[in-house]
């Protein structure tokens, strides 16, 4: 409250009520995604027919669970491989953004600067698009004159990539670019009179001084290529990431594994949030 | 100012290639592709009837009009419905409850957004939770589909951005300063009277991002309208998606992604002109 400020009690009964209906409101669907993965039937729907562990370690089909299901697990691995690269690709570029905005006075900064906060306002399907259309223009025009097919040009895992980090490098580089910000130039130029050279004065004072941020940003963009829908769906190849096969699955209606599946996405989402405000948190202190 | 040596160069270079290959002549050539005329016969030639086929046909120019239509919808609820809660989390929460209300609030949109449907298709769907409660209390006879209309396709839109709307808002009223607001009411005014005069206008550019994130979000939503509203969703996203993946008329879905990427830019950039606010000031922070 702000003390000072009068509220009479109903009203201030009716305003924690709000919120309390806005928590459950958040909660109610993941709640329900969790209890039905328990549940021993073969829709993720009421009547309760009792509890299984069934949807996790089933070994036969009909009631084929998450572990034994090859197909959800080989998914899951597809999307590991491409959030990684993301990870590594965005955060690289990300580094050279914030240094080039933070570092540099020079022409056109303003308007270039407009240009990296692009993406943010393009919506993702559009993304997925642009760049499926033209990869495959360009394909196509090599396949013609030299005959030969870049493959990786052609919708898959590499595109995918490419799609996630047009998007993903705008927001590691905002976070970094904050975070760079309240650096300390002097710090840097004390090194480089001691002695050291630029490379190192580089490596030893700024990048400790980002490492927390570079971190917290790295598990962002990481889960965001994990979960990322919409620019994935128009670049997928042969080999779908989870998002893309549970999509799949969930339109011809499927078993509760996807329940269990979604339960792990869950424990692994907050372990990796703890991790990050934990480091977010020492940042601070 | 100084002369740019060689490490700007060496900064600009990923910037400048991350910017041209991924977002500029990916759209650029969506562009052109736009243009083209559809046909295996005749050699390349230049042509509006992409666009003239838009117009012509009443489906494709009413999902475009009804997509504008229903995210703005989605918008203006979700301020509403965020407001209080960021105002409440901001302004008259302290210390450890208001942490933890806020990790609430941002902790399920760690979890990937076909989690968060997969949830509210399970309450929704015809033999699902809400059906079966009613029905268990006696309020209905037959189960009921509440999935499928217009109604459910809001709901899943509104909580599918409720985060981006709730972190911009307790930001910018985090930074207003209690004695303001103690100010207002000394002065007499009603709670009307300072949440409109000083409330508001502070909290200005946190709305205006929030619902430039939100609209966005809305507009190129697929996996939401598609999952929740079924077949006759009729959704911008899903036009270009079939053009595209289905019809592989790649000239007809270039014209929809541009026309998609036109209304959203033309919003947003309104959205900033009405405010006062700049893409920098909002986005950029």
């Amino acid at each position: 409250m702000i003390p000072s400020i009068p509220m009479s009690a109903p009203r201030q009964r009716l305003y924690k009520l709000y919120v309390l209906a806005f928590l459950i409101f958040l909660v109610l669907p993941l709640a329900v995604v969790v209890g039905f993965s328990f549940n021993d039937s073969l829709f993720p729907a009421l009547p309760w027919q009792g509890f299984t562990l069934d949807w996790y370690f089933g070994t036969q089909s009909p009631k084929l669970g998450l572990f034994h299901d090859k197909i959800l697990l080989e998914s899951i691995g597809n999307s590991a491989f491409i959030a990684l690269w993301v990870t590594v690709v965005a955060l690289a570029l990300a580094l050279c953004n914030a240094l080039l905005f933070v570092r540099y006075q020079f022409r056109g900064k303003d308007f270039l600067y407009v240009l990296m906060l692009l993406p943010l306002v393009i919506p993702g399907v559009i993304l997925g698009v642009s760049i499926l259309v033209s990869s495959s223009q360009f394909a196509n025009y090599i396949e013609e004159a030299f005959a030969y097919d870049i493959e990786w040009l052609r919708p898959g895992a590499t595109l995918i990539v490419l799609g996630q980090v047009a998007f993903i490098t705008t927001i590691c580089s905002l976070v970094l670019i904050a975070r760079l910000r309240k650096f300390d130039p002097s710090l840097e130029e004390a090194a480089l009179n001691l002695g050291a050279s630029p490379w190192v004065a580089f490596l030893t004072v700024t990048v400790p001084f980002l490492r927390t941020t570079i971190v917290s940003a790295g598990i962002v963009s990481f889960l965001m290529s994990f979960e990322n829908f919409n620019t994935t769906l128009m670049l997928v190849g042969s080999d779908a990431p989870l998002t893309i096969a549970m999509f799949q699955r969930l339109r011809e209606g499927s078993t509760p594994v996807l329940n269990s599946v979604s339960v792990m996405l869950m424990l692994v989402s907050a372990l990796l949030a703890v991790i990050s405000v934990t480091f977010q948190k020492k940042e601070k202190a | 100012m100084r002369r740019l040596g060689i490490g700007f160069y060496l900064l600009l270079c990923p910037f400048a290639l991350w910017l041209l290959l991924l977002i500029i002549l990916p759209h650029l050539n969506m562009l052109e592709v736009s243009l083209n005329l559809r046909s295996y016969t005749t050699p390349k030639s230049y042509t509006f009837q992409n666009y003239l086929n838009f117009f012509e046909q009443p489906l494709y120019w009413n999902t475009f009009v009804r997509t504008a239509w229903m995210s703005i919808l989605a918008t203006l609820l979700t301020l509403l419905i965020a407001f209080p809660m960021a105002y409440y989390i901001a302004k008259l929460a302290k210390g450890r409850s208001k942490t933890l209300l806020l990790m609430a609030c941002i902790l399920p949109f760690w979890l990937s957004e076909l989690v968060r449907t997969y949830g509210w298709m399970i309450i929704l769907r015809e033999s699902g939770l809400l059906s079966g409660l009613l029905r268990y209390f006696g309020i209905i006879e037959n189960n009921i589909e509440f999935l499928y209309n217009d109604a459910s396709i809001m709901l899943g839109l509104v909580y599918t951005a409720m985060l981006f709307m709730i972190v911009p808002l307790v930001s910018a009223l985090e930074s207003l300063d209690d004695s303001h607001i103690e100010a207002g009411y000394d002065l007499g005014g009603s709670h009307w009277n300072v949440l409109r005069e000083i409330v508001i206008p502070h909290a200005m550019p946190g709305i205006v991002s929030g619902c430039i994130i939100v609209f966005m979000l809305s507009l190129g939503n697929y996996l939401t309208p598609n999952l929740i509203g079924g077949k006759d969703s009729l959704w911008f996203t899903e036009q270009i998606f079939t053009q595209f993946i289905t019809r592989f008329n790649w000239e007809q879905g270039s014209a929809f992604g541009i026309l998609l990427l036109l209304l959203s830019s033309l919003i947003v950039y309104l959205g900033l002109l009405l405010s006062g606010q700049t893409l920098s000031k909002t986005m950029g922070k």
